[in-house]
């Protein structure tokens, strides 16, 4: 049994609708990334699980439960949000022990539960200060503790993290996989619209665009395997390489072209019957290209060099494009440099260009 | 060493554009302080003393005179009790005017920014409509609606006008104030658990402080000052100060007691000037937020 289900749900302001249709089961203990540019809906699907926002059709379940007409307080979830959105004229314990307190909860239970979230969290020693004492980070972890008093069966983040600088997102990025690692069963949900976080902390990504959904799978799927041309070039920093060209059959198999980039396509995984003659779309991640001698592709040249450290990204190019290439940081290369590319095509992606649909 | 280096603080020079500011900021500062210095010298002042005619001076013999006849004992009309009636009327009509007018405003604006109510936005512009319409049109119907509900020339009458016509600059401001809260608060609320009221009582009301203070000072100067809706709805026992005032400098027997009068004057914009003074910076704040009618 799915701990949240959504089915055919459509969600209307006024008279525009939002969605149309849509569903996801999520299972329990799972931990599900929506993941989507800004405006695709990823946010308004987690406002009508969590009962802030009305459907105008279609249910939503918890837990086995119809909840579709249920109060927030009443579906057993909990939920972060990005502007942390703790009561500024509290300190941080009466903001964590706010919920229980409207649930009638005993005093002792709200202390004993407050501690220990405090204890889980690290943020004993701030429960007497009031939020506007505390630095972003803090307050956010405050915020994640309120949640976990709770003692919801389902947590809903939304882009908990887009508010912090880049270390604070890292540190509280890790914390929140092992919030989940210990808290076990708990199923949550959480929204962001960057893929690190999504790729690092799912079980599953839900990928959305213009309030739909693209592709649901593992992180390794997604990234791998991307269903489409969106997926493919949203998920992944630096970007998918995409060159256009067209499958052509020889003897030996399908092939791809373009211009005098040609691919050998024997080692890659079609879903239905390449069809000769189809213009495609061809994505190649950057590190999946191997700098050579000669290698597949030959006669490019160095463009511009981006050394980060760890790794290096090389802009090169034919005449014909630029293509991205990621390699060892202890790399060295100078712009106008030639350079060959070794591609093994079964770790290419081919897309129709027509639909954008992986083939 | 000559021409110094620029260095640190750029040197101010008194331009030409500078003496005009001054000369207009003097100006306009003299213009409305020289009533007020008339008034605060003349009321201190025996009567032989204004009849020199010396009405910037100093007063020669200061009294407290005037002050004490314009309290307790000047005529209004027919009684000579002075203005403290008045005073102690307008008191009676000011405060649960002020307070009623600001819950309601604090409530229906907390309802139209939060609870997305079917229809907010048509209330609202409704609501708003009725800011921009002339207190006397309504005069006539509401003395005819009051009469005819039996509280017409009462102390409850005159407070239930003063909420009704506070409502729309109150729901505004506190509308406008409550729109710029995070929602995400409201939400975090509600997912705690909480109702409508136990999130205005417990999260919103206690962030509301500013606005608070911002539509008491409104409300109490604008209250204070009625003078039309106090003669129309109040009744003759319940006259507030403003009205007794007018009654007070428009009685004449014999000479007029311009000190009396004066006194008179200053002692019933008292209230308006404390608040003045004491919220300082808050008042600025209110007079931006509440630009819409002032």
């Amino acid at each position: 049994m799915a701990a949240v289900s959504v089915r055919d749900v459509s969600v209307a302001f006024e008279a525009v609708r939002v969605f149309d249709g849509l569903s996801l089961d999520i299972e329990q203990g799972e931990f599900i990334v929506l993941l989507g540019p800004s405006g695709c809906g990823k946010s308004t699907l987690l406002n009508a699980v969590a009962g802030l926002l009305d459907v105008a059709e279609g249910q939503i379940w918890i837990d086995g439960k119809n909840v579709t007409w249920e109060e927030p307080k009443d579906r057993g979830i909990a939920m972060v949000f990005q502007s942390y959105a703790l009561y500024p004229r509290m300190s941080v314990r009466e903001n964590m022990s706010f919920g229980l307190k409207m649930a009638k909860t005993p005093k002792p239970e709200i202390e004993k539960r407050v501690n220990k979230a405090a204890e889980l969290l690290q943020i004993t020693h701030l429960l007497d200060r009031r939020p506007d004492q505390l630095s972003g980070g803090q307050r956010q972890r405050v915020a994640i503790g309120r949640a976990l008093v709770r003692d919801a069966a389902v947590f809903l983040f939304d882009e908990p993290l887009s508010n912090l600088d880049a270390q604070l997102r890292n540190e509280l990025r890790v914390e929140i996989k092992r919030l989940h690692a210990r808290l076990g069963n708990t199923t949550m949900i959480y929204v962001t619209h960057d893929q690190i976080e999504a790729m690092t902390l799912a079980d599953r990504i839900v990928v959305m665009k213009e309030q739909k959904i693209q592709q649901i799978g593992s992180p390794d799927e997604i990234y791998r395997r991307p269903s489409n041309l969106f997926v493919a070039g949203f998920v992944g920093s630096p970007q998918m390489n995409f060159i256009k060209g067209r499958i052509e059959g020889n003897g030996t198999g399908p092939e791809f072209v373009s211009g005098k980039r040609r691919l050998p396509l024997s080692g890659y995984r079609f879903s239905g019957k390449p069809i000769p003659g189809q213009e495609v779309v061809l994505g190649v991640r950057p590190e999946h290209l191997e700098i050579t001698g000669a290698g597949t592709w030959s006669d490019f040249k160095v463009d511009i060099v981006e050394p980060m450290g760890a790794d290096t990204v090389i802009w090169c190019s034919d005449g014909d494009g630029t293509i991205q290439v990621r390699t060892s940081g202890s790399k060295k290369a100078a712009p106008g440099e030639p350079l060959g590319l070794g591609v093994d095509a079964a770790h290419v992606s081919l897309f129709a260009s027509e639909t954008g649909e992986r083939l | 060493m000559n021409a110094a280096e620029p260095q640190g603080r750029r040197p101010r020079r008194l331009t030409v554009g500078r003496i005009g500011i001054y000369a207009f900021l003097i100006t306009a500062a003299l213009f409305f302080l020289l009533p007020l210095w008339i008034m605060v010298v003349t009321s201190f002042k025996p009567m032989e003393e204004i009849r020199l005619g010396n009405i910037l001076a100093l007063p020669v013999t200061l009294t407290l005179e005037a002050w004490t006849k314009a309290w307790s004992s000047a005529c209004t009309g027919l009684e000579c009790n002075g203005i403290r009636v008045g005073f102690w009327n307008s008191v009676r009509i000011l405060v649960p005017s002020v307070i009623l007018s600001i819950i309601a405003g604090a409530i229906n604006g907390y309802a139209l920014s939060f609870w997305r109510v079917k229809g907010a936005n048509v209330m609202f512009g409704v609501l708003l409509l009725g800011a921009f319409i002339p207190y006397q049109v309504f005069l006539y119907p509401l003395v005819r609606i009051f009469s005819l509900t039996g509280i017409y020339n009462s102390l409850t009458c005159i407070v239930v006008v003063h909420v009704i016509f506070g409502l729309p600059t109150m729901t505004l401001l506190f509308r406008n104030y409550y729109a710029g809260l995070p929602i995400e608060l409201f939400k975090a609320a509600r997912v705690d658990g909480g109702g409508f009221w136990t999130i205005f009582l417990r999260v919103i009301l206690p962030m509301s402080t500013p606005m608070l203070v911002v539509a008491t000072i409104l409300q109490v100067t604008g209250i204070w000052n009625d003078f039309i809706f106090g003669l129309t709805f109040a009744g003759r026992e319940n006259l507030p100060m403003t009205v007794q005032l007018n009654n007070i400098v428009n009685s004449t027997q014999g000479e007029r007691a311009y000190n009396v009068d004066m006194a008179a004057t200053m002692l019933a914009a008292l209230v308006p000037l404390v608040v003045y003074f004491v919220s300082g910076r808050w008042f600025v704040r209110g007079i931006a937020a509440g630009a819409v009618k002032g």
